[in-house]
């Protein structure tokens, strides 16, 4: 990692900082169950990350990115239950999501599936799963020790220390653990989309056939930036399970599927602080309307999204660096630039 | 035309066609050129060079015939292959990454075949031997034409290509423009063979030596520019109508 990486992540490292500083001190002031709702908070970020770099950077619009966040919890759950301790679970849920997304992303890219189709067989696979994992209610749906339980879904045990199966972390250690990973997965997609690989992504978004042109594969890099996101919405659906403290096939659902959209669209498209905003923003905006009865959930969401996609098209992050660069006109040209270099550096 | 006399041969077609329904859009192209050579396809709108363009970048899958670069055979290879052989390739529409800086769009395609250090060297070199050093970071998107023109010859400049495929390179620019991309292609000519598809007859004078002719699908003639000029089949055909 070259000087040169270091100063087109600055803005990623800035935030990374922010981050921390709001880990050490939300439990200081806190209570416990806003605690354990900031993991659900802070999963969702991680679900959001993962579209942000799929849909953003690599141009994939994938409406099933909750079938890979799905697949992770599920597959955490279980795993969890039947190896009585959570840190290979988590391995297991990242492995089987990002296999998932492999084998369909294969058919998908190598079959030369156009945008649309591609998002309506990513939401379908995602609907599938929510039917099946629905129909599971029975005792002869079990996967070793763990029952499904259909529409209840499976109780998931808690993260553990990685050398003691039975030394269960407190919620608030959770909230730390939860948060290093969005801390982790922000800087490693913030890397990526620095490097040779996420810059051709980039490029494929822009203009596939002339990345064709130069040589690139973009099957390959496709497939590469799918997969990756699908592995980071498996650690999502991890963190997802210790705030929930359940799976259920609800996770697969079309609403939850169209919330990652609006929060990429809402954070805007090509950045990475901005929809992991949105998720948060929109996260607590859902819970407050959640107290009060005047107002249905859905149509507020709905009305959010329509607005945004009329008013502010490129969304929160990317308007506000452009009123911030814009704002200073008059002989601050250098900085400006620099300015403009960092967003499309992506904060 | 012993192929001796004009070296290696590196692009060669055998019976290419391409049908679509039942339009004969190319039909049974014999087509050969040779290392270091520098050759215009022309013809009337609709005469296949265009088509016969796309059978050697991979876009088009020819219905029958071969093709074979560097006596590899590359029939319906995809385009990300024929790029993998060193090929350079320029479409007709500007295909460039809007969103991204010049700099950017230089860069990927230096960095397709160099290591990191090379690469930023070569974009420097690309941007001064190409001009585009008062634009280097503006967003492609934005430029003129003429510019995104240039941009794209810039990234097969930066690809260092021995074989060049230029799909009508000056076309909408200025003719002070379509100079300067004739002087880029002369010099693109010194280490690399090239086909250029062009309707201007102006800039096909400029940097032709040998030109094939197309007409309904097939090759008519080839031969200089000049005798093309003088021959009356040439003439009746397309310049006829046009020059």
């Amino acid at each position: 990692m070259g000087a040169g990486t270091l100063r087109e992540m600055r803005p990623v490292l800035v935030w990374a900082l922010i981050g921390v500083a709001f880990t050490l001190l939300a439990p200081v002031t806190l209570q416990l169950f806003a605690i354990i709702n900031l993991t659900t908070a802070i999963a969702l970020a991680i679900l959001a990350l993962s579209l942000a770099l799929v849909w953003g950077y690599g141009g994939i619009l994938c409406f099933g990115q909750v079938a890979f966040f799905g697949l992770g919890a599920y597959a955490y759950t279980i795993g969890a239950i039947n190896f009585g301790g959570s840190t290979w679970a988590i391995l297991l849920a990242v492995i089987v999501a990002s296999a998932f997304a492999a084998a369909l992303g294969y058919f998908i890219f190598f079959g030369r599936v156009s945008d649309v189709y591609l998002g309506v067989i990513t939401l379908t696979v995602t609907l599938i799963l929510y039917s099946l994992m629905r129909r599971t209610s029975g005792p002869e749906y079990k996967i070793g020790k763990a029952l499904l339980g259909g529409f209840n879904g499976v109780t998931s045990p808690p993260l553990n220390l990685p050398w003691d199966g039975r030394a269960m972390l407190f919620p608030e250690q959770v909230f730390y653990v939860a948060m290093a990973a969005l801390i982790i997965c922000y800087l490693f997609v913030g890397w990526l989309v620095t490097t040779h690989f996420g810059r051709v992504c980039v490029a494929i978004r822009e203009n596939e056939t002339r990345a064709e042109l130069l040589g690139y594969d973009s099957r390959l890099y496709k497939l590469g930036i799918f997969t990756i996101g699908a592995g980071i919405a498996a650690i999502a659906g991890v963190f997802f399970c210790q705030g929930v403290g359940r799976v259920t096939p609800d996770v697969f659902s079309l609403y939850n599927a169209s919330l990652v959209i609006i929060w990429v669209i809402v954070g805007g498209r090509g950045t990475l602080i901005g929809p992991i905003g949105a998720s948060f923003g929109l996260f607590y905006l859902t819970a407050a309307l959640g107290g009060q009865s005047l107002l249905n959930n859905n149509l507020v969401l709905g009305i959010i999204l329509i607005l945004f996609v009329l008013l502010v098209p490129k969304g929160v992050a990317p308007t506000l660096v452009h009123w911030l660069g814009g704002g200073r006109k008059k002989g601050r040209g250098a900085r400006r630039r620099r300015r403009a270099r960092a967003a499309e550096g992506g904060a | 035309m012993s192929a001796k006399r004009k070296g290696e041969a590196v692009v060669e077609t055998r019976g290419l066609s391409m049908h679509f329904g039942g339009v004969k859009a190319v039909d049974q192209v014999d087509f050969t050129l040779y290392d270091k050579e520098l050759r215009c396809l022309i013809g009337p709108n609709g005469a296949g060079k265009s088509t016969f363009f796309k059978c050697l970048t991979g876009q088009y899958k020819p219905s029958f015939g071969t093709v074979e670069i560097r006596g590899r055979d590359m029939t319906g290879a995809e385009p990300h292959e024929i790029a993998g052989l060193g090929v350079g390739i320029k479409t007709q529409v500007p295909n460039v990454f809007d969103g991204l800086s010049v700099e950017e769009n230089i860069w990927l395609a230096a960095r397709r075949w160099h290591g990191p250090a090379r690469a930023r060297s070569l974009v420097g070199e690309t941007i001064e031997r190409l001009r585009l050093g008062d634009i280097r970071r503006a967003s492609v998107g934005r430029l003129a034409h003429g510019q995104r023109q240039w941009v794209e010859l810039g990234m097969v400049v930066a690809m260092e290509p021995w074989l060049v495929l230029l799909d009508e390179p000056a076309a909408g620019m200025t003719s002070e423009e379509t100079e300067r991309t004739a002087e880029i292609i002369e010099e693109i000519n010194k280490s690399a063979a090239l086909i250029v598809v062009e309707h201007d007859m102006q800039f096909i004078r400029m940097i032709s030596r040998q030109v094939t002719l197309f007409h309904e699908g097939r090759i008519l003639m080839e031969d200089t520019m000049d005798a093309i000029s003088a021959d009356r089949r040439a003439r009746e055909v397309y310049l006829g109508r046009r020059a």
